[in-house]
């Protein structure tokens, strides 16, 4: 599938929760979606995404944060699964987008392409629940199925490596600066409690 | 232990009088007893690290979730996040604080911790992070807070480096 089929199939539930997001592909196709207050583009710290949104899960236990997350960026912070295992907070949703490849630096592979298997490094790392998908009704129904289940779950979407600049980017570059998105998102994580209404 | 239980408290108790609610740490001698009393603090969010570059990236995720956060490691944990710091910290404005083991400098009998002694304050300088030093403990309640304030104002990561001279009890 296209990863941007796989964000729209899930996007009702990117809009009412809290998100964190790698660069690249990612980002882009995510703000082409419409922008929103509640999404985080972390544009570099390549591997911390996960890390990120565990730290917003840990002090923030009443929202739920949804992770997405690439093969390549957790193939760089492959410890952060056992992290995020210990402390296992049931409000986190972490979406690898596996396309085996370094997309957005020239589409170089990675080692999901020769057989590693991020889901089972989860599951090894001692993350309770994993699923591996590859349609975008797969990922709607796993990422629902996460969240009913209160419990920390990583999935792997396999997707297409593939990527068109949507409409107003300029590569992986859109006109939302960093500090602008990053000081909109505390503000909203700031509101009392900013899913009411 | 030799550790300094008495000043590890106090340095606790500056992070806890200044709304530290959650702190990110990888084991290290002279970190021991913070740890722990991290641990047996019932208000205190711990987290232990696989690698201390994770912890910039949770220190980022509570500051912009509106809690105030400190991170616990060694120098040779600050040297391996550094990219981290750099393009997480640094480039989205986070007023992260680093409470740096100062290893590998005068007194050291360790020969594994002493490449990083000798780095640790030209990286700091050459990444525009200012620091300040803990050597006293009639002193680390005011630099902690002054430490807070500098990193709040000025939306950027800080540093203290706990010396020897505190940590150390020949």
């Amino acid at each position: 599938m296209k990863r941007l089929e796989a964000l729209e199939s899930i996007r009702p539930v990117l809009e009412a929760n809290v998100v964190v997001t790698i660069m690249g592909a990612v980002a882009a196709e995510l703000q082409s979606l419409g922008h929103r207050p509640n999404w985080f583009y972390l544009q570099h710290a390549m591997g911390l995404a996960s890390s990120l949104g565990l730290g917003i899960a840990l002090v923030r236990p009443e929202l739920h944060v949804i992770v997405l997350d690439g093969d390549g960026s957790v193939l760089m912070n492959l410890g952060g699964l056992t992290t995020l295992a210990r402390y296992r907070p049931a409000n986190l949703v972490h979406v690898v987008f596996d396309n085996g490849s370094l997309l957005s630096v020239g589409g170089f592979p990675t080692a999901t392409s020769t057989g590693s298997d991020i889901a089972a490094m989860a599951s090894g790392a001692g993350v309770p629940r994993t699923a591996a998908v590859d349609s975008p009704d797969g990922l709607r129904a796993a990422v629902d199925a996460a969240i009913a289940s209160d419990t920390l779950t990583t999935i792997v979407a396999h997707v297409d490596a593939h990527y068109e600049p949507p409409r107003g980017t300029a590569g992986f570059v859109t006109d939302l600066t960093l500090l602008e998105n990053r000081f909109e998102f505390a503000r909203w994580l700031k509101g009392a409690n900013p899913l009411a209404g | 232990m030799p550790v300094s239980i008495e000043n590890s408290r106090v340095i606790y108790d500056a992070l806890v009088a200044n709304g530290v609610r959650l702190v990110s740490a990888l084991p290290e001698t002279w970190l021991v007893h913070l740890i722990r009393m991290a641990e047996d603090d019932p208000a205190m969010i711990l987290v232990r690290l696989a690698k201390e570059e994770e912890g910039v990236g949770i220190s980022m995720g509570a500051h912009m979730a509106g809690v105030r956060s400190a991170m616990l490691m060694q120098n040779h944990g600050f040297l391996a996040s550094i990219n981290g710091i750099v393009s997480g910290a640094q480039l989205y404005r986070i007023p992260l604080l680093m409470l740096i083991s100062r290893r590998g400098v005068m007194g050291e009998r360790d020969p594994w911790q002493t490449e990083g002694g000798g780095v640790t304050e030209h990286v700091l300088e050459a990444l525009r992070i200012p620091y300040d030093v803990l050597d006293d403990k009639s002193t680390v309640r005011h630099r902690i807070d002054r430490a807070l304030t500098l990193a709040g104002s000025a939306l950027r990561p800080v540093a203290l480096l706990l010396d020897r001279e505190l940590m150390w009890e020949e």
